[in-house]
């Protein structure tokens, strides 16, 4: 990670960020109990306060004429349900699932775009807790929506069995179709999610950290290193963003996608 | 490198107690928002304009549609007041010939007539002339004879008797010289 730039070990030194930027940090409140709070759960609940509290602002005094903020949020809410809702499970489903999409989506989106913001920098969701959750709630609700659906036995049939396939297949096709849908599903949701916004904190940290260390502790001409760090570290700043609205993106659209194949009579 | 101590101690794959609760909460929250509040903000207002347009787009079409109907009757109004205002001209030609003629009849009666009196007052008065001539003209031949033969003839039936065949004896020769004349 860092053949660049010399290895300090004393203070004041470079250190290559590590796992540490995410686990073990000090609690700030409720120290030991199960309501304990860290730096990354205060992040998630300031990020969805504040996206809340937009939302609520936005639409509280809605009119027929929209002001400025009421359009942005009717913009906002209107991408999910044409792009996702109405795209992947059709006016009829999409109608009932909008909620849940939107929400996953602003959810998602407002604690992955802390890790840009200054004095926050580290995204809400770089804990596995909260991409965890998010899986669960999208495996229990594609497996509610097709026993609620199409039945129980068709669900189950069409998942484990799809059409279209000479018998003696299902023998290797089922188990596989099995651990595909009904174990790999919500961990590489969760997974992805939580793997992105680790990755982009941890280039981030490294690009600032080591402009940090090169301009101000380093001394000399590789000092000049730093300049080139710090255009990385802008450059990047730019690529998570771009990933942040991504993340929340293929988050949402996976759920809808995995709720309509669910739903589907036929595969 | 005391990080890579911690990373062995905790796997970030396995999340802490406290990690699921507040994910929770914050799923949940969020959650409640989006179902109670924002969606149904959203659903609504979105039908409330989609109403107020589908509205506006229907009076629209029938004010078009009563325009459309005002235009046709309007133009059925001015080509009924055309048809009329032709019927009242070839109206007003007929009468004005008819008016024409009539005062054109009453000229030709009045000038007849009035030739007629003149006429009529034309041979009165030659009559009268005749009548006045005839008197003056015995009264004055009676004078005459009576002072030849030294006379008094006047009141005579005999001299007026002669006198009338004298004058009527004029009258002859008058009209035997006229023949005379238109002989030669």
């Amino acid at each position: 990670m860092n053949l660049l730039v010399p290895m300090s070990t004393e203070d004041g030194g470079f250190s290559a960020p590590g796992i540490g930027e995410f686990l073990g940090l000090p609690a700030l409140f409720f120290e030991g109990t199960p309501f304990e709070i860290n730096r990354i759960i205060l992040v998630r609940l300031l990020a969805i306060t504040v996206m809340l509290l937009l939302f609520w602002l936005a639409l509280r005094k809605a009119k027929l004429v929209p002001g400025r903020g009421q359009s942005v949020a009717e913009l906002a809410l209107g991408f999910v349900q044409v792009q996702i809702a109405d795209q992947i499970l059709g006016e009829n489903l999409g109608r009932r699932y909008l909620p849940l999409l939107a929400g996953l989506f602003y959810g998602i989106l407002a604690m992955n775009i802390t890790g840009v913001i200054p004095a926050l920098n580290i995204s809400g969701t770089a804990l596995i807790g909260m991409p965890l959750v998010l899986g669960l709630v999208a495996y229990v609700v594609f497996i509610y929506a097709g026993v609620k659906e199409i039945g129980a036995g068709k669900f189950f049939k069409n998942s484990l069995f799809p059409s279209g396939v000479p018998w003696p297949i299902y023998i290797l096709l089922a188990p596989i179709e099995f651990i595909n849908i009904f174990i790999v599903r919500p961990i590489s949701l969760a997974l992805r999610l939580l793997l992105n916004m680790m990755v982009g904190h941890l280039l981030l940290v490294l690009c600032f950290g080591a402009t940090n260390f090169l301009f101000f502790s380093a001394g000399g001409w590789v000092g000049l290193f730093g300049i080139g760090t710090l255009a990385f570290g802008f450059v990047f700043t730019l690529v998570e963003l771009a990933v942040f609205i991504l993340q929340a993106y293929i988050f949402t659209l996976l759920t809808a996608v995995y709720v309509q194949q669910a739903v589907s009579e036929e595969h | 490198m005391p990080e890579l101590v911690m990373a062995a101690e905790t796997n970030p794959f396995l999340p802490a107690d406290y990690d699921i609760i507040w994910s929770a909460f914050v799923f949940v929250v969020v959650m409640v928002f989006f179902v109670k509040f924002a969606i149904p903000r959203f659903r609504q207002i979105l039908d409330d304009r989609a109403a107020v347009i589908e509205g506006g787009i229907a009076k629209a079409e029938s004010a078009q549609v009563e325009a459309a109907a005002a235009l046709t009757e309007y133009n059925q109004q001015l080509a009924g007041g055309r048809a009329e205002a032709v019927k009242i001209r070839e109206l007003a030609r007929a009468e004005g010939v008819k008016i024409l003629a009539e005062f054109k009849q009453q000229a030709h009666l009045e000038a007849a007539r009035i030739t007629a009196m003149a006429h009529a007052q034309i041979e009165a008065e030659r009559q009268a002339a005749v009548a006045s001539l005839r008197q003056e003209v015995g009264s004055l031949a009676i004078d005459l004879a009576s002072g030849v033969i030294g006379e008094s003839l006047s009141g005579d039936a005999k001299a007026s008797a002669m006198v009338d065949r004298f004058i009527a004896e004029l009258e002859e020769s008058e009209q035997y010289a006229a023949g005379e004349k238109a002989k030669a």
